[in-house]
């Protein structure tokens, strides 16, 4: 009978044994992948503090010796205009646009949740067919469109769009909306709420983290806009971040320390964005499958 | 005035008051602030989506520089898709896109899988991992450009240094026509995280219990992922398919970063957006190019409508457990 016992400790034993190893391998697997990601960034950090006789010495030194910190100051000071006038544009441009998407989503997709309207069924699905439509086909007659409009280097043609809503953040938050019980609009119906007051007292306040997470994509979205503002905006001074840096690898090829400078500057804001609302982040994607 | 805003008051109230309002049920109330409530986006429908297009349809078939307008016919089509390969790039950048898409889609997906799938397995540290994965996914096109470009470089790059330490003589990569795409592909598996989370998300909702019942069977590792994970994860690769068809074929800004706007080198990389703004807003073509645009957007489509016409053979959807349907 012992035997049997033993037997049986040792089966369990043997079991646990080789989840263990399973679970080891597993790791290093995932801890080596995730050391071949980081190690581009290690590396833009590195040539950033770099002096210059460093960054073409081969094999690489991964340490810059010295740390050169004065690299930050003559990369954002090697543009003919001033580098707060980039950040300051691509703020506005970004903010803007949060506005704007916030608003105009958080309405609609409202009336999809929660209304019944004859076509609501149609409607939506021609919401959702206008995803797949790439934004290149349209792209020709709206520069007509607001050239003619005088919107030529202003934001306007980059912000105004955002005002009439998107498919994507209209099902993000429609999805969101629908998790809402229905029997707070009844019980709020019963107190007299009307259909705007449903939705301001109730359904908004509820909603918080969702429409948390499409402010945070609308910004980083709008911050990592490239075609756009490549097209709009030809002057200097009204040249976001990210066409800015463009213009710098034109101008200066090979400046490595500075392109890293300016290129690690550029991913904070929708790095730290990712950083401090990471759950509701990995849910927004999760929601609609888009990525950040 | 107090009395103009008195009357004006009044107005409004005989207005509310009225029968327009009175008559009507509540349920018609309720539709028409639905309409209202959805107006900005059928607005913005009508505006910056059907009109630019049908506007673009019509320009195809003009010579239009935003001050003069002519009209050709089919002309600006018959010269795009001529099989004369001197007259038109149309067909090298079509193969550029098809190549990188072909390529950058199948890798991404394999490698986001795979990662989704060891981070499914009861890992410690889940979220850590997860994070680390998905940060290159966040990180601006314009920064991520730079960077890459900086890693490929031919002599000092740090991926030639990786490639010397295996004893390989590592290509010029974006300065050689038979790599630069390569290039790109390889630089597009760093976001494969993207994937990954969302493969994450359809892996965990498997319910455990169709695991364990296989297992009781006596199934092993393999016929179990075999025939309840794929079956049940194939939606969500359905969908990431059809989203990174769309996505990774209007590959734009690193292209453009990269070979400073010119698709080089000798047009190795000349992606099909990039070659459509230099058409637009370089040469400034618009109608050559709004019939570009239209093309590019037919090929897109017809792909998309296949994906959907296959999914039936191999996308499995839990609503036929028991070949009931309501």
């Amino acid at each position: 009978m012992s035997g049997a016992a033993i037997g049986i400790g040792t089966a369990r034993a043997s079991v646990k044994r080789s989840q263990r190893a399973q679970s080891i391998l597993i790791h290093t697997v995932l801890i080596a992948g995730g050391i071949i990601v980081m190690i581009p960034l290690a590396w833009m950090l590195s040539t950033s503090l770099k002096p210059p006789h460093q960054i073409t010495k081969f094999p690489p030194i991964w340490i810059p010796e010295p740390f050169v910190w004065s690299n930050y100051y003559r990369a954002v000071t090697i543009f003919p205009v001033s580098f707060v006038v980039f950040v300051r544009n691509s703020m506005y441009m970004s903010l803007m646009i949060t506005l704007g998407t916030v608003l105009s989503n958080a309405i609609v997709a409202f009336a999809f949740a929660r209304l019944t309207f004859r076509g609501s069924r149609v409607l939506f699905i021609i919401v959702l067919s206008t995803m797949m439509l790439p934004q290149q086909v349209t792209m020709i007659p709206l520069f007509i469109l607001f050239s003619k409009f005088g919107w030529i280097n202003t934001y306007n043609p980059l912000i105004v769009p955002h005002f009439f809503a998107n498919a994507y953040f209209v099902f993000l938050l429609r999805q969101f909306y629908t998790t809402i019980p229905r029997e707070l609009d009844d019980a709020a119906r019963i107190d007299g709420c009307g259909v705007i007051g449903l939705f301001i007292r109730i359904l908004l306040p509820l909603s918080k983290p969702a429409l948390g997470i499409t402010a945070i994509f609308a910004f980083s979205w709008a911050w990592n806009e490239f075609l756009g503002p490549l097209i709009y905006l030809s002057r200097m001074e009204t040249f976001p971040l990210a066409i800015a840096l463009s213009f710098l690898r034109a101008a200066h090829g090979v400046l490595w320390s500075e392109l890293m400078v300016v290129s690690f500057i550029a991913m904070l804001p929708p790095v730290l964005l990712f950083f401090v609302a990471q759950k509701h982040y990995i849910q927004g994607i999760v929601i609609t499958g888009v990525k950040g | 005035m107090s009395a103009q805003a008195q009357s004006g008051q009044t107005a409004l109230t005989r207005i509310l008051s009225s029968n327009f309002w009175s008559r009507r049920t509540l349920r018609q109330r309720e539709e028409l602030i639905a309409y209202l409530l959805v107006s900005p986006w059928v607005i913005g429908f009508l505006v910056f989506i059907v009109g630019p297009m049908l506007t673009s349809l019509g320009l195809s078939f003009t010579e239009t520089d935003l001050f003069t307008l002519e009209f050709v016919g089919i002309e600006n089509y018959t010269k795009l898709l001529s099989f004369d390969t001197t007259r038109t790039l149309f067909w090298t950048t079509l193969y550029n896109t098809a190549y990188y898409v072909f390529l950058s889609i199948p890798l991404t997906i394999s490698v986001g899988f795979f990662i989704a799938v060891l981070l499914n397995q009861n890992i410690s540290g889940q979220p850590t991992y997860r994070i680390v994965y998905y940060l290159p996914a966040v990180i601006p096109g314009i920064a991520t450009s730079l960077l890459w470009l900086w890693l490929f470089q031919p002599e000092f790059g740090l991926i030639n240094w990786a490639l010397s330490l295996v004893g390989i003589e590592g290509p010029r990569w974006l300065f050689d026509r038979s790599t630069a795409k390569m290039a790109l592909v390889l630089m597009s598996v760093w976001g494969a995280g993207s994937n990954m989370l969302i493969f994450l998300a359809g892996l965990q909702g498997i319910p455990t219990e169709l695991y364990e019942a296989a297992t009781i069977d006596g199934a092993g590792i393999w016929r179990r992922f075999r025939n309840i994970t794929i079956p049940m994860i194939s939606p969500t690769l359905f969908f990431v398919v059809v989203t990174q068809i769309i996505w990774s074929s209007q590959v734009f800004t690193n292209v453009y970063v990269m070979t400073e706007g010119k698709g080089g080198p000798a047009n190795a990389t000349l992606m099909m957006v990039l070659y459509l703004y230099q058409v637009a807003f370089r040469q400034y073509r618009m109608g050559y190019a709004s019939a570009y645009a239209w093309i590019f957007f037919l090929i897109l489509l017809t792909f998309t409508l296949l994906l959907f016409r296959s999914s039936k053979a191999w996308v499995y959807y839990e609503t036929e457990i028991g070949g009931q349907r309501s």
